[in-house]
């Protein structure tokens, strides 16, 4: 298991990412490709399992991004990045495209300046569409859009195996996966940091803070008063998949001054979803989802497009982004602690984790980090397939030939087969819960919640020492 | 690679206690294949792990156990010459009444002469009934309950909150007793429990299970693991915290019906299940529907004669009956939600069991049943067994004597 990866307490890593998020991740996976010995510091049992997992999932070119901003910048190269990335790697993409739609008179007026903003952001394929096109393009959108801009290039992905590939990713080129590592203090030395942690002490040369929503927490353990992270707490429905036909295109609100609004979008794993909603929190675990935020997300549903409301939800969901008081990314080295902060990633660092990473390193070699890029690096990871755009292991009649547990459907709802659970457990950054084999299978996601298959998953889930139900109380004396 | 393709006379899609019995019936009496596709690792369907006895009393004139009335259909249904084979899934349309299918033996085309889906329905988990709150382990449907304690023998909770009051609530409570977990509170919108009264007494007598009547669960508390739901008295509006470690969500039930609509095939509103006519044709030739995809969700019995009864439609089929008539909208007026089946043609035959199956929103202990056709009030009769809410609601046939089949829609209400 990787959180009990032996390192000699004494070790010293040349540097230490703090955080497995998907800007962790990258950034490890970047550094690793240098002669450098790298650790990734995790607080919690799998990577991917705080902001990342729980995201929009969309792709995006960045065409709404502020110009100028080191933010607009990375969002249009990390577009290009991951694109290609998940290419070599199998992440599942689709490119949809979006759809914003003007609803009123002042959203119609804001999009030739939209489309504008787009080409300053270096983008020029959006297109100004009338009602009717509109309609065209999305029939089962609900009455009264008045216009919308297209966006041909936004796509949908899988944020699940994006952090997964790059973790693995890092790992492979050899970089440390230190789990249950929850940096507690922080101790500055002449030449090397130790970080105290939950998983032991760990001592770097450089620190790099890339902790999402607790990065203003680690920042003061260096003895920052940089920012400070609020919780914005987004709540989201994702709709059955025979709810998918309504809807092939991502359907964004035009952005006012009273903020972005709630999107419909196809996933990649062929649901719907509706959301998110927004509010800034207080309580950094309040991943609950709300009452209030349900009547809001259905209100808003029935003016979007009322026949998805008709439909099944299969799941809601609530995630956190890290919004801080500052209008761009907050990339900020301190030579004199080497250490780097990476702040204020907020949804946009899905698209531009890697082009942060690639910044990442071009910043830490000017602030003193000798890089030599290695020429032994293996090749990129192949993911399993768990998008429904491309075939998956139960379609694949080869597959199923050469290894039968790829025929044997598992959970039925989202036909994930025994071989993949196997493949999960098995894996360089094997599934340790219900929660982490969900992200790489899919398995109980499904609209049965676990009707049919939830108590062969949980049997799987014990059989690879997983526990299966967590922290399921003893079972008590029955008194006759 | 190629995909092996096979052609049996009949493919029935779904070994429970209907696929199974019209498998049965049929293998006999046809010259080529019956063939029952199941996913599951043993065909039987729900009865499998409902540990507890009551199967086979209509369709078998006698009563045992879940577990054993399952063995029993697929060895009645074996020993008559049909092919189960299981861990077998369908996934796709190839055609009018051909599939895709996935299992460990690769993947396979199926192309049939008629279809027979018999797919049957599932309860509602929480996400679909939109209750908010935290997502932690011990949140479960029976049927994932059931499955566990019976069939995984894995481990529950020790407090339990039932939502529901079905009969696969007390179902659900009795499985948590064997667990050796308690049944804190049964939390019910009606304002009676809504299942049989003998078994509703007993339930109450033995089980000793507070219920809360009027009331809904409107939030789930806890990290990692229940510890609470927040329940509404839907009267007063009053709120309160139970504390549990447990939380089954029982009863709600939606047909399982992906084919259906992946395959275009016209649904009834109502039960979300295939629209068939009393001799269970769905709208496409030679796809029959059977069981509880149409009426979710009546006992296993009852599924199990409606494969008795499409039995003999397939058959029919099979030897060349010509098109069918056009048929009339049987359609449900509130409270009742649903009547199945939703289409009558002339010269059909009676539904099976010769009774049309409903289900109320609301209790009624001497329904006043009315049929209208045109908005003129066809017949109505008082019926000596309630209407309750949570169970399904049976109406003989024949009210429906004496109506036109150059008609409009036939309404059928409840006073």
């Amino acid at each position: 298991m990787t959180d009990t990866t032996p390192h000699e307490p004494d070790h010293v890593y040349d540097v230490v990412v703090i955080g497995a998020g998907i800007v962790g991740s990258a950034i490890a996976r970047d550094l690793s490709g240098h002669q450098l010995s790298v650790a990734l510091v995790e607080a919690r049992d799998d990577v991917g399992d705080g902001t990342s997992k729980a995201n929009t999932a969309i792709l995006h070119t960045g065409f709404d991004a502020k110009p100028g901003t080191l933010e607009s910048r990375l969002v249009k190269r990390g577009y290009h990045l991951l694109s290609e990335y998940a290419r070599s790697t199998g992440i599942p993409v689709e490119q949809t495209g979006a759809i914003l739609v003007a609803w009123n008179a002042e959203e119609l007026a804001a999009l030739p300046g939209l489309k504008e903003k787009a080409e300053q952001n270096g983008y020029d394929r959006c297109r100004i569409v009338g009602a009717d096109e509109v309609y065209e393009l999305i029939p089962s959108l609900g009455e009264g859009a008045l216009g919308g801009l297209t966006v041909p290039d936004e796509s949908i992905i899988c944020t699940w195996t994006t952090n997964l590939a790059l973790a693995t990713d890092a790992r492979q080129r050899g970089a440390e996966v230190l789990l249950n590592h929850a940096v507690t203090a922080v101790s500055v030395n002449t030449r090397s940091t130790t970080l105290t942690t939950t998983g032991g002490s760990v001592q770097a040369r450089w620190v790099v803070n890339a902790a999402g929503l607790g990065a203003d927490r680690i920042d003061r353990l260096f003895g920052h008063e940089r920012f400070t992270v609020t919780p914005r707490r987004g709540e989201l429905f994702v709709f059955d998949k025979l709810a998918r036909p309504l809807v092939d295109k991502i359907v964004l609100p035009v952005p006012t001054s009273r903020g972005k609004g709630v999107l419909i979008s196809p996933t990649i794993y062929g649901n719907v979803m509706l959301g998110p909603t927004s509010e800034d929190l207080t309580d950094r675990t309040a991943t609950g989802t709300s009452e209030d935020g349900f009547a809001f997300l259905l209100d808003k549903g029935e003016r979007l497009m009322p026949r998805l409301l008709a439909e099944e939800v299969t799941a809601s969901y609530a995630g956190l982004r890290a919004a801080i008081n500052h209008g761009d990314y907050l990339i900020e080295p301190t030579p004199s602690q080497r250490y780097l902060l990476v702040g204020g990633i907020r949804s946009t660092g899905l698209t531009s984790g890697m082009a942060i990473a690639e910044h990442v390193h071009e910043v830490l070699e000017k602030a003193g980090l000798a890089l030599t890029a290695r020429t032994d690096l293996p090749g990129p990871p192949q993911m399993a397939n768990i998008g429904e755009a491309t075939v998956r292991p139960y379609q694949d009649a080869d597959r199923i030939a050469a290894d039968p547990e790829y025929g044997k459907v598992v959970c039925f709802c989202e036909r994930v087969t025994a071989g993949e659970i196997r493949d999960a457990f098995q894996s360089p950054l094997p599934a340790r819960n219900l929660e982490g084999l969900r992200r790489r299978t899919r398995a109980m996601n499904g609209r049965c919640q676990g009707f049919f298959c939830g108590a062969a998953v949980n049997r799987l889930l014990n059989e690879n020492g997983c526990g299966g139900t967590a922290a399921a109380p003893a079972r008590p004396e029955v008194n006759s | 690679m190629t995909t092996t393709t096979l052609t049996p006379d009949v493919l029935i899609i779904g070994g429970g206690p209907a696929g199974l019995t019209a498998a049965a019936a049929l293998a006999p009496r046809i010259r080529g294949e019956v063939l029952v596709l199941d996913r599951e690792k043993d065909a039987g369907g729900i009865p499998r792990h409902s540990d507890h006895t009551g199967y086979g009393l209509r369709d078998l004139r006698r009563v045992m156990t879940g577990p054993k009335y399952a063995r029993h259909l697929v060895e009645q249904a074996t020993s008559a010459g049909a092919t189960i084979r299981t861990e077998t899934m369908v996934t796709h349309w190839a055609g009018d009444r051909a599939v895709e299918v996935t299992g460990p033996q690769g993947r396979l085309r199926v192309e049939a002469k008629a279809v027979v889906l018999a797919t049957g329905a599932r309860e509602r988990p929480r996400a679909a009934r939109r209750i908010p709150g935290d997502r932690p382990q011990g949140v479960y449907t029976t049927g994932q309950l059931q499955n566990a304690v019976h069939l995984h023998h894995s481990e529950v909770g020790s407090r339990a909150v039932i939502v529901g009051g079905e009969l696969v609530s007390w179902s659900a409570a009795v499985t948590l007793r064997e667990a050796g977990c308690a049944t804190e509170l049964m939390v019910s919108q009606y304002p009676r429990t809504e299942s049989y009264a003998a078994f509703n007494i007993a339930g109450r007598a033995l089980l000793r299970v507070p219920v809360a009547n009027r009331s809904r669960v409107t939030r789930i508390i806890g990290k990692g693991r229940v510890e609470a739901v927040e329940i509404e008295n839907l009267d007063t509006r009053a709120r309160r915290t139970v504390a549990c470690d447990t939380v089954v969500f029982t009863g709600d039930w939606i047909p399982d019906h992906e084919l259906v609509r992946s395959g275009g095939l016209d649904l009834d509103p109502g039960t979300l299940g295939p629209l068939t006519d009393t001799a269970l044709r769905t709208s496409r030739p030679g796809v029959f529907a059977a069981g509880n995809l149409l009426h979710p969700v009546d006992t296993a019995d009852v599924a199990a004669l409606d494969g008795l009864h499409v039995a003999d439609q397939v058959e029919a089929w099979l030897t060349g009956a010509g098109e069918p008539a056009p048929g009339l909208r049987i359609l449900a007026e509130a409270p009742l939600r649903w009547v199945a089946p939703g289409l009558l043609r002339p010269g059909d035959p009676a539904p099976p069991r010769g009774r049309l199956l409903l289900w109320t929103d609301r209790s009624i202990r001497f329904p006043h049943v009315i049929v209208r056709q045109n908005g003129r009030v066809l017949s109505e009769r008082t019926l000596p067994w309630p209407a309750a809410p949570g169970r399904v609601f049976r109406v003989p046939w024949s009210v429906m004597k004496g109506l036109s089949a150059q008609g409009g829609p036939v309404t059928i209400g409840l006073r």
